[in-house]
């Protein structure tokens, strides 16, 4: 284990967790959540049945935040400590955060459409701040398919995820702040008693993703990790 | 202080290589001009002005976008950049000279494009006029950067209107909202701490984007 690793606790032992057991958890916890989600969890007051994609959006886009996160942390320890791992780790994280964030704009835009009669809504901060980090995390993958493997890359792919995790908290500023003169009239959300059944749907889905979300990290890392070994293998007995 | 000296010494070549060789600002002025009549036939007759106030924030960001491009072209082409790397001063002066040098012309095109937009358009306030002053510092610093970076690349000049564009919209905002509400104070504070963020972000990482 490299120090990076050791110094980061919970998250490096869960990297002893073996990927079926990861999987079945997974399995678990997702199945937990759809039943919690369809069958217990009660109606909205307001929004009726729609507004339980709201427990799948809120956790989709936490675990996006997450994975952005874990990009970024992943980039410091490259070019900080030259973890020898970090850069995959870091692609293959900020590739997971950017799958989670289109379907954060998916699953925002059906609540939008259910809640609103819009698909889009300039005036869903969180929507128009996925919007802005997809275009940012899309050019990352534009920027590390333009660059050939090697250290270099490494540094640039590295760099610019730090630059995501200032962009995060300028951007929800900003968008914040447009909000006074794009749009004057704020949709409030009605204010449901939030708590009981609702409260705890939303945790277990919240960990239900968020489980989802480490397995198929891992399984990717995996698969690129086997890639870049094969690819090695070849080159010595070519 | 060597680091100033080194910095200046940069910049002046920048500068220096512009005035001999006039290739960066004649266009930059070319262009803006010429994207301010497409404003005017793309705003229909009753259209208000504060859609052209908007409007002149998509100039100066596509503008910069043109000098930004070039910035590193030289030393691309003269493969100027690994002497720098290998010169004794500290990386992070590369950056700073190349946005100040950006920075300059960038100045020098809104020089002449302000006057220009308020004779096809109208005035612009005070404040807008220092949050364009403010918004340039933060174009300067974050696309200086992206451009060493996408000068790496193969694809060079399709990357840096992709990189450049998201980091951009915070600047928009904080610009579009200071030339249009009554009391800008927060979006001016708001493009200050834009720059002095991504400011520090870039002097401490270029290091990273030169070398392996």
């Amino acid at each position: 284990m490299t120090p990076g690793r050791a110094q980061l606790g919970t998250v490096g032992r869960l990297h002893h967790i073996s990927l079926p057991a990861l999987a079945a958890a997974s399995l678990v916890l997702v199945t937990a959540a759809l039943a919690l989600v369809f069958f217990v969890a009660p109606n909205d007051q307001f929004l009726g049945f729609s507004q339980r994609i709201f427990y799948f959006h809120v956790s989709i886009a936490f675990t996006a935040y997450l994975s952005f996160g874990l990009g970024a942390w992943k980039a410091l320890l490259h070019l900080w400590k030259r973890d020898p791992n970090a850069d995959l780790e870091s692609y293959v994280a900020i590739h997971q955060g950017v799958i989670f964030g289109v379907l954060v704009l998916v699953t925002g835009s059906i609540w939008a459409k259910y809640s609103w009669g819009h698909w889009w809504l300039w005036s869903e901060n969180q929507l128009v701040l996925f919007l802005v980090l997809f275009l940012f995390y899309a050019a990352y993958f534009m920027l590390r398919f333009s660059v050939d493997d090697g250290p270099q890359r490494a540094n640039l792919c590295a760099v610019y995820a730090l630059f995501g995790v200032v962009l995060i908290p300028v951007s929800f500023l900003a968008i914040r702040l447009a909000q006074n003169f794009i749009h004057p009239i704020v949709f409030t959300r009605h204010g449901a008693n939030f708590g009981g059944w609702m409260l705890v749907t939303y945790f277990v889905t919240q960990a239900a993703v968020l489980m989802l979300a480490y397995t198929l990290y891992r399984v990717e890392l995996a698969g690129k990790r086997l890639d870049a070994r094969l690819r090695r293998l070849r080159e010595s007995y070519a | 202080m060597s680091y100033l000296a080194d910095v200046r010494a940069l910049a002046r070549k920048d500068l220096l290589l512009e005035l001999r060789a006039r290739d960066t600002l004649p266009a930059m002025l070319l262009f803006v001009v010429a994207v301010f009549v497409v404003f005017h036939f793309s705003l229909p007759a009753r259209s208000s002005d504060v859609a052209a106030g908007g409007l002149l924030w998509v100039a100066i960001i596509f503008t910069a976008l043109l000098g930004l491009g070039r910035a590193f072209v030289p030393e691309r082409e003269q493969r100027v950049l690994d002497a720098l790397v290998l010169a004794p001063c500290d990386r992070s002066a590369i950056w700073l000279a190349k946005a100040l040098a950006t920075l300059t012309f960038l100045v020098l095109a809104e020089l002449v494009a302000v006057p220009v937009f308020a004779l096809f358009f109208h005035g612009l306030s005070a404040a807008a006029i220092v949050a364009i002053v403010l918004a340039d510092l933060g174009i300067c610093a974050v696309g200086t950067f992206l451009g060493a970076m996408a000068v790496a690349t193969r694809a060079r000049d399709l990357l840096l209107p992709l990189l450049f564009l998201p980091l951009a919209i915070p600047i928009v905002i904080g610009g579009v909202g200071a030339s249009v509400v009554s009391s800008p104070g927060r979006y001016l504070g708001f493009l200050g701490l834009y720059d002095l963020m991504f400011a520090l972000v870039c002097w401490a990482s270029f290091e990273y984007v030169v070398t392996e």
